[in-house]
């Protein structure tokens, strides 16, 4: 008799608890992607685990049958790290969001990324504050007009994906809430990856940031203003498919196709570079002056610390198989009282 | 000819010198020899928070207390016998702890001009009068160092790295201890550079032969073996007792274990000791920081780990929020705080016992959570596997309490036999299919414990978090009702430990005069000024806290029972306002505040003026 596991779909992925997100926000897109991402995958349900922190991103665990861990503000990378550390048979999902992931935990981000956990760290970037209500965050633009910023914001926005890159990130994707194929596929590649997976992904907040990324979502814009970069490719962007992006030195610039200049003198884009000179020089790319890319910008091979962390453990065992505690609390200097 | 032997019964001894000096190495050496000579021991080391502080100032003094006894001590001694100072600026800070008739031995070749000035002295200490109370014996220990490495053909600086062996060996000879265990030390610590070894060796050898040859006039003083309670022992430090209960207590359980932890003074020797024992199943993860330390830690608690995070004061308030999560997720783990000197970076390498009230209450909302207190070094160990198994039967986070004093402080540990110690039973909940009834992460046994349900086990996805839960079901609950519920459940459930952990006992009386309540690292202390009262026909009596949430049943009934009740603390009364508000009883309190603890002697005059 052959015991056939049931294939589970999209829908089974999904908790009994009424998702609470606003009429229209960009997270339903993103819960949808990652429901068939994960049905995709067919990883065992109850092998899965989302951990996030607080914001409105963070409800996203409730609304999984997964395992899922609803934590505090900005320290969800760490309890994945020690989740993942005790359990490397799980696999380990962070649920985060620009303030979160930037702000508050901009510390645990960087160093889940450069300890390599496996981990696959989704940040959901809407450049808002949405839960407290709308004041600016860590990627708002300068002179963004908040609640808290009545004239404008002061600070330089960070680039999510330029931090990941300075934290040695294995594997660096950015994708967007609308792009569902997109989206979907980039979180499969997410979870492929050994080591920690960082993706962003562009997010409306419909209610305090409505239209964030409209340059990169609207039908008459997207294609001229997003670039979608795949491995061993040319960057090649525009409604008719007759712009790139050209180096000139160590700057990107963008030309037209033709007039002397053909797909081979294009930047080819290259996941598996070793030195991320590339990966920091695609997430550098802004509007307006450039399109913005998404894709995967990084996937390389390097140790993943939950991996030989537990291999010290085995090996230390192998090397004493009797380790006896009675030993232990007898060894070194002892004496006898009678 | 062979000086004198003169039998005692304890003796204290404690070395000072410049941080650099090896005092420390020095203190514990003599230790390990006197437990092994079968003494009961009992050590106070006493160092600045600089890792160099100047060389010669009197911040840079280090000092190591050691008592031994061939009696039952439960404290590093009140006043010292045999003071040793390696220069000026030692003399000057420890002086006034040696007795009357004391021995001093000073390393003569470091009292000249320039370190009178480093230690601000106007002219030399030991041409003070005052000094015809001690019995001084001053030895050119930098220049007999040096000679006695001489064929070594070492540098300067070098052989001057040994006169701490020298003057180990000076006392060795003064109290008749046996040189071999520190032979054998010398060999293993420093066997691959044979040059330093061979160096220690004659050093710690030329001081013995000093002390033979020369002042063979003065007697020496041989301690008898300690009446023990029969069994082997080793001499043991805190900090290395709690890391031990910790891969114990896993084991009893079946469990792998997980710490997550930040270097802090004076908890990081617990880091280091169990980043050793990864053949026992042993994860440690140096994190980023406190925070991360802490929620790595509960992390690894929802994955099924023994989960545990150790810290002092000042990251214990960083853990703060991650500790309020840890008791609604109602996930067992134990949070370790080894406490100093404070507020804020405080007194780092000095002992205080001032983190209790911020231990108790340190969380935002409604959030006890259990709290035991370990009383002594050995005392460590069992605290820990007690503290384990409160976790994991009430699953909850623990608080476990330590102090510096504790944690650096050594004493013989009677080894136990781990196959008799109690086994920890942890039952988790296995699988469900879709026809069984949906899993409930929240329902409660009889000890109003919920499931610990494992990630992976199949039928038992669910979220937890730190939004308020729904009775039972444990989903997102803003029912005004069920928070008032949860919150209540909560607190029972902590409250009904009480009927978990044994009684407070009484030494002594159960009612009478004065009773002394007590916790943590004042327990030796405590004890012995109580005995001495009692020795004199005082009614007083003493017991001493392990658990401080919940209290002991019968702490309330005791507390009737004695006319006065005083509480001595190494804080401004914190147990004493614990004391206050549950029982509604008045209390006198003795507080110290200097980063030191407890003397017997101060304690015992403070008992008798309440008694008189």
């Amino acid at each position: 008799m052959s015991t056939e596991l049931p294939v589970l779909k999209a829908a089974d992925f999904g908790s009994d608890q009424d998702v609470r997100w606003c009429p229209g926000c960009g997270d339903y897109s993103i819960l949808a992607q990652m429901k068939k991402a994960l049905a995709a995958q067919g990883f065992p349900r109850e092998k899965t685990a989302f951990i996030s922190g607080i914001g409105c991103s963070s409800r996203f665990p409730y609304y999984m049958s997964t395992y899922g861990m609803h934590s505090i503000h900005g320290r969800a990378p760490a309890f994945a790290t020690g989740l993942k550390s005790a359990r490397p048979d799980l696999q380990v999902w962070v649920i985060t969001g620009d303030g979160d992931a930037l702000s508050i935990g901009g510390n645990h981000l960087m160093h889940a990324i450069r300890r390599n956990v496996n981990i696959n760290i989704v940040l959901f970037n809407n450049r808002i504050y949405g839960l407290t209500k709308g004041q600016y965050s860590p990627t708002s633009e300068i002179g963004k007009v908040t609640k808290s910023t009545p004239m404008g914001s002061l600070d330089n926005p960070l680039t999510p994906l330029s931090v990941a890159v300075g934290c040695g990130a294995t594997f660096i994707a950015r994708s967007i809430d609308t792009n569902a194929k997109h989206l979907s596929a980039t979180l499969q590649r997410a979870a492929e990856h050994q080591g920690a997976s960082f993706i962003e992904v562009y997010q409306n907040c419909n209610i305090f940031n409505d239209g964030a990324w409209k340059y990169a979502t609207d039908r008459k814009t997207k294609q001229d203003n997003v670039i979608e970069i795949e491995h061993g490719k040319p960057l090649i962007f525009g409604a008719e498919s007759n712009k790139g992006i050209r180096l000139n030195g160590l700057d990107p610039e963008v030309v037209e196709l033709g007039n002397g200049i053909a797909e081979d003198d294009l930047l080819f884009h290259d996941e598996k570079s070793p030195e991320p000179t590339l990966a920091y020089l695609l997430s550098r790319m802004h509007q307006p002056e450039f399109p913005e890319a998404i894709g995967v910008f990084r996937a390389i091979d390097a140790p993943v610390y939950d991996d030989q962390l537990n291999d010290q453990v085995a090996a230390a065992q192998e090397a004493a198989p009797d380790a006896k505690l009675n030993d232990l609390f007898n060894s070194g200097n002892t004496w006898e009282v009678e | 000819m062979a000086s004198t032997v003169e039998n005692i019964s304890r003796a204290t001894i404690r070395f000072a010198g410049d941080s650099g000096d090896g005092m420390q190495l020095t203190g514990t050496q003599l230790t390990n020899t006197s437990a092994l000579a079968g003494n009961d021991v009992a050590t106070f080391p006493d160092f600045p928070a600089e890792i160099r502080a100047p060389r010669g100032t009197r911040a840079g003094v280090s000092g190591f207390q050691v008592q031994f006894a061939s009696e039952d001590i439960f404290t590093p001694g009140d006043q010292v016998d045999t003071l040793v100072v390696m220069n000026p600026a030692a003399l000057v800070t420890n002086l006034s702890d040696l007795r009357s008739g004391g021995l001093l031995v000073v390393n003569e070749d470091n009292f000249v001009d320039k370190e009178f000035r480093l230690a601000k002295l106007e002219s030399n200490p030991l041409d003070d009068p005052e000094m015809d109370q001690y019995r001084v014996i001053k030895i050119k220990m930098t220049l007999l160092t040096r000679t006695a490495v001489e064929e070594l053909d070492l540098s300067n600086k070098f052989a001057d790295r040994c006169k701490n062996f020298f003057a180990m060996g000076f006392v060795y000879w003064l109290y008749n201890r046996d040189l071999q265990p520190t032979l054998d030390f010398i060999n293993a610590k420093f066997g691959s550079k044979p040059d330093i070894a061979a160096a220690n060796e004659k050093a710690l050898k030329a001081g013995y032969n000093y002390g033979e040859t020369t002042e063979a006039a003065i007697s020496t003083y041989q301690v008898e073996k300690a009446k023990l309670e029969p069994g082997t022992y080793k001499n043991i430090m805190g900090n290395q007792a709690l890391a031990w209960g910790c891969i114990a207590a896993a084991k009893l359980s079946d469990k792998d274990l997980f710490l997550g932890s930040y270097p802090i003074t004076p908890a990081s020797d617990i880091l280091h000791e169990l980043s050793k024992h990864k053949k026992f199943g042993v994860r440690t993860f140096q994190a980023e920081d406190e925070i991360a330390a802490v929620c790595a830690t509960i992390g690894a608690a929802f994955g099924g780990h023994m989960s545990i995070t150790t810290s002092s004061g000042p990251g214990i308030a960083l853990k703060g929020e991650a500790m309020g999560l840890g008791m609604i997720l109602e996930l067992p783990m134990l949070i370790i705080n080894i406490q100093r000197g404070g507020p804020s970076t405080g007194l780092p390498t000095k002992t205080e016992q001032s983190d209790l009230l911020q231990c108790m209450y340190g969380r935002n909302g409604e959030s006890p959570l259990p709290l035991i207190a370990a009383r002594s070094p050995a005392d460590c160990f069992d605290a820990a596997i007690d503290a384990w198994r409160v976790a994991a039967k009430f699953m909850c986070p623990v608080m476990v309490l330590s102090d510096g004093y504790i944690a650096n402080g050594a004493e013989p540990w009677k080894i136990p036999d781990y196959d008799a110690i109690e086994k920890i039973e942890i039952v988790h909940p296995g699988e469900r299919s879709e026809d069984d009834p949906p899993f409930l992460p929240y329902k409660r046994d009889e000890n109003l414990s919920r499931p610990w349900a494992l990630p992976g086990t199949k039928g038992l996805e669910h979220r937890i978090g730190g939004l308020e839960k729904d009775h039972e079901t444990g989903n997102v609950s803003y029912d005004p009702d069920n928070h008032e519920f949860m919150c209540k459940i909560r607190q029972e459930k902590i409250d009904r430990i009480a009927d978990f952990i044994p009684e407070l006992e009484v030494d002594g009386e159960e009612s009478g005069d004065l009773l002394v309540l007590s916790w943590g690292g004042t327990y030796g202390a405590c004890t012995t000024a109580v005995s001495q009262c009692q020795a004199d026909g005082l009614s007083i009596s003493h017991a001493h806290l392990r658990f401080i949430n919940p209290f002991p049943r019968n702490l309330g009934t005791l507390l009737g029972n004695f006319k006065k009740i005083v509480i001595p603390e190494l804080n401004l009364g914190q147990l004493q306002k614990i004391i206050s508000s549950t029982y509604g009883v008045t209390s006198e309190g003795i507080h110290k505040l200097k980063g030191r603890p407890f003397t017997v002697s101060e304690l015992t005059e403070q008992f008798k003026e309440m008694l008189a």
